[in-house]
């Protein structure tokens, strides 16, 4: 046993018998992880969504020119794609390349921003809904039902109409309506989780409630909710996407992907790269995001890998 | 002899009005400090019940379940659960699946605000035959076997007196089974629990209790210690029927 004098990272991760409770958490992400890495397409996904958050966090040195001013307005206006303009220029003379690479962190403010407020919400409701029973359950569903009820652009108009717009309003709307569905999950979760005989067992050790469901029920439901909210992020950045062009998201000159497709509207098809440019950008995340979903489905969800 | 715990008149029903179902209808048992106690009976016979009533686990709807003389309140309070505890009958389902043997241990320890956590997850794990190399593996990287012994090591380091075994080697093969009993009767004898054993299997509850009761349709239906069952001397038909039906069964195996 010479050899293992000096063991690898990877058999320190994979070792049988961990010595620390870091290595067996580290070594059980790291057996995660070789399982996704295995999946192309949920690469490819996770890639996209690395490139989102590079091209977010880089936006200053990534986009050439401006993305708020634009050049001289009689010889640069609505030029088509060219080596100076990757993605041509709009009618304010400005790079629409430049525009989307900005635009990224808009599109990511929206999507984390949903995600933090949403997913806790719906994981709260749903694991006590479920874990509870009775009339807990009935209030807490029905609560759900009534969010469910509301339509999302109306109630975003109405927040607009409250609030003023901009697309901090706009991500509170979506945000409300949107952990619904994640709590009915974590629900259906809970009920199948609560009966098991390990939770039987660590009432019967004096847990209290909130430590069974903290502890014990949400580790359980946070992987299948992950993964719904990975899958409904391309459904999120749509919603916002389509809020900016009805005009209600971020509001001119912000360099959001859905406004400039409404403002790009208007020359269609004379400009066709004005809508198209960031079209494609919305596109190419949404797709993204769904290939993310899959993949972690498919090493998370238990129910789904067998 | 004073009963360290004994139940009296007790029913469980699951349901109400007409979807009303009376798994248990009216038993009564003692059991003495020290004493292994058996219950025996087909399946759906309630004898698993009896135990979950025990815990709080099933709602009792009648009857009288006392610990040295007192009645047990209704919410169980955090003393009942360091007095008793359970072992279950399917180790693939008794432990959390995203925890550490060591997290599945040392949770019930700071429950409770025991100190020295991490000595006496190491003790516990010593004691029921598993090294400390085991101790912060995950249930799924464990044999059935070995999931019993860390399900029998939770269920013993709030050092209780009275442990309830539902079923406790029904999962296991045959091989595995003879080594958890032989552990449980171990465990016994150094730190003189009383047990509480369900079991459908005449065989084990022989090995391990004293005494046995014999469950059927949620009655007991006859009580008898365990040379009355090694000499045949049951009363009743049902239990001579049940001991002909595990003799058939040993026929070839035995002699």
């Amino acid at each position: 046993m010479s050899a293992a004098a000096t063991p690898s990272r990877r058999d320190w991760l994979l070792a049988d018998r961990p010595a620390s409770p870091a290595q067996a958490r580290l070594g059980q992400a790291y057996r995660t992880w070789l399982a996704f890495r295995a999946n192309r397409l949920a690469m490819v996904g996770l890639a996209i969504v690395a490139a989102l958050v590079g091209m977010a966090l880089f936006a200053d040195l990534i986009a050439p020119f401006d993305p708020l001013r634009g050049g001289d307005l009689r010889t640069a206006r609505l030029l088509p794609p060219s080596w100076t303009h990757p993605m041509g220029t709009d009618d304010q003379a400005r790079d629409i390349f430049s525009r989307v690479v900005h635009g990224s962190r808009l599109t990511l403010l929206v999507v984390t921003l949903v995600a933090v407020i949403a997913t806790p919400i719906g994981l709260v409701i749903g694991t006590c809904a479920g874990y509870f029973g009775g009339w807990v359950d009935t209030v807490l569903m029905r609560v759900t039902d009534i969010f469910l009820a509301f339509p999302r652009l109306i109630l975003a108009l109405a927040f607009v109409a409250a609030l003023g717009p901009g697309i901090e309003n706009a991500v509170i709307a979506i945000a409300i309506t949107s952990w619904p569905p994640y709590a009915r999950l974590a629900r259906a979760e809970t009920l199948t989780i609560r009966d098991q005989d390990y939770i039987a067992a660590i009432r019967l050790q004096g847990a209290s409630s909130p430590r069974i469901i903290w502890g014990h029920v949400v580790p359980l439901c946070l992987s299948s909710v992950i993964v719904r909210v990975t899958l409904d992020m391309a459904g999120i950045i749509l919603t916002a996407a389509g809020l900016g062009f009805l005009g209600l998201g971020a509001q001119p000159p912000q360099p959001e992907w859905g406004a400039m497709i409404a403002s790009g509207r208007r020359f269609l098809i004379d400009f066709w790269w004005v809508a198209t440019m960031p079209g494609i950008a919305i596109f190419v995340v949404s797709l993204g995001f769904n290939l993310l979903g899959d993949g972690l489905r498919d090493v998370l969800d238990p129910k789904a890998a067998s | 002899m004073s009963a360290l715990l004994s139940v009296d008149d007790l029913s469980v029903t699951f349901g109400h009005g007409a979807d009303a179902v009376q798994a248990v209808r009216g038993i009564a048992f003692a059991v003495a400090e020290g004493e292994s106690f058996g219950i025996v009976g087909e399946s759906g016979s309630g004898k698993s019940t009896v135990l979950r009533a025990i815990c709080g686990l099933a709602p009792v709807s009648g009857g009288r379940i006392a610990l040295d003389g007192a009645a047990i309140p209704a919410p169980r309070r955090a003393d009942f659960y360091r007095r008793v505890q359970m072992v279950f009958q399917d180790p693939y389902a008794s432990l959390h699946p995203r925890h550490t043997i060591d997290r599945v241990l040392s949770e019930p320890l700071a429950i409770h605000g025991f100190g020295a956590r991490g000595a006496r997850v190491e003790a516990a794990l010593e004691d029921v035959g598993l090294g400390h190399g085991f101790r912060f593996r995950y249930p799924h990287q464990l044999s059935g076997g070995q999931r019993q012994r860390v399900a029998i090591a939770r269920a013993l380091i709030l050092e209780p007196k009275i442990l309830l075994l539902d079923e406790p080697t029904s999962a296991l093969d045959a091989s595995i089974q003879a080594e958890v009993l032989n552990l449980l009767d171990r465990l016994r004898a150094e730190r003189g629990l009383t047990y509480v054993l369900v079991s459908h299997d005449l065989a084990v509850v022989a090995h391990m209790c004293e005494r046995l009761a014999v469950m059927q349709n949620g009655r007991v239906v006859e009580e008898l210690t365990r040379d009355a069952l090694r000499g045949h001397a049951a009363e009743q038909d049902y239990t001579r029927t049940l001991l002909r039906a595990s003799e058939g069964f040993r026929k070839d195996g035995a002699t």
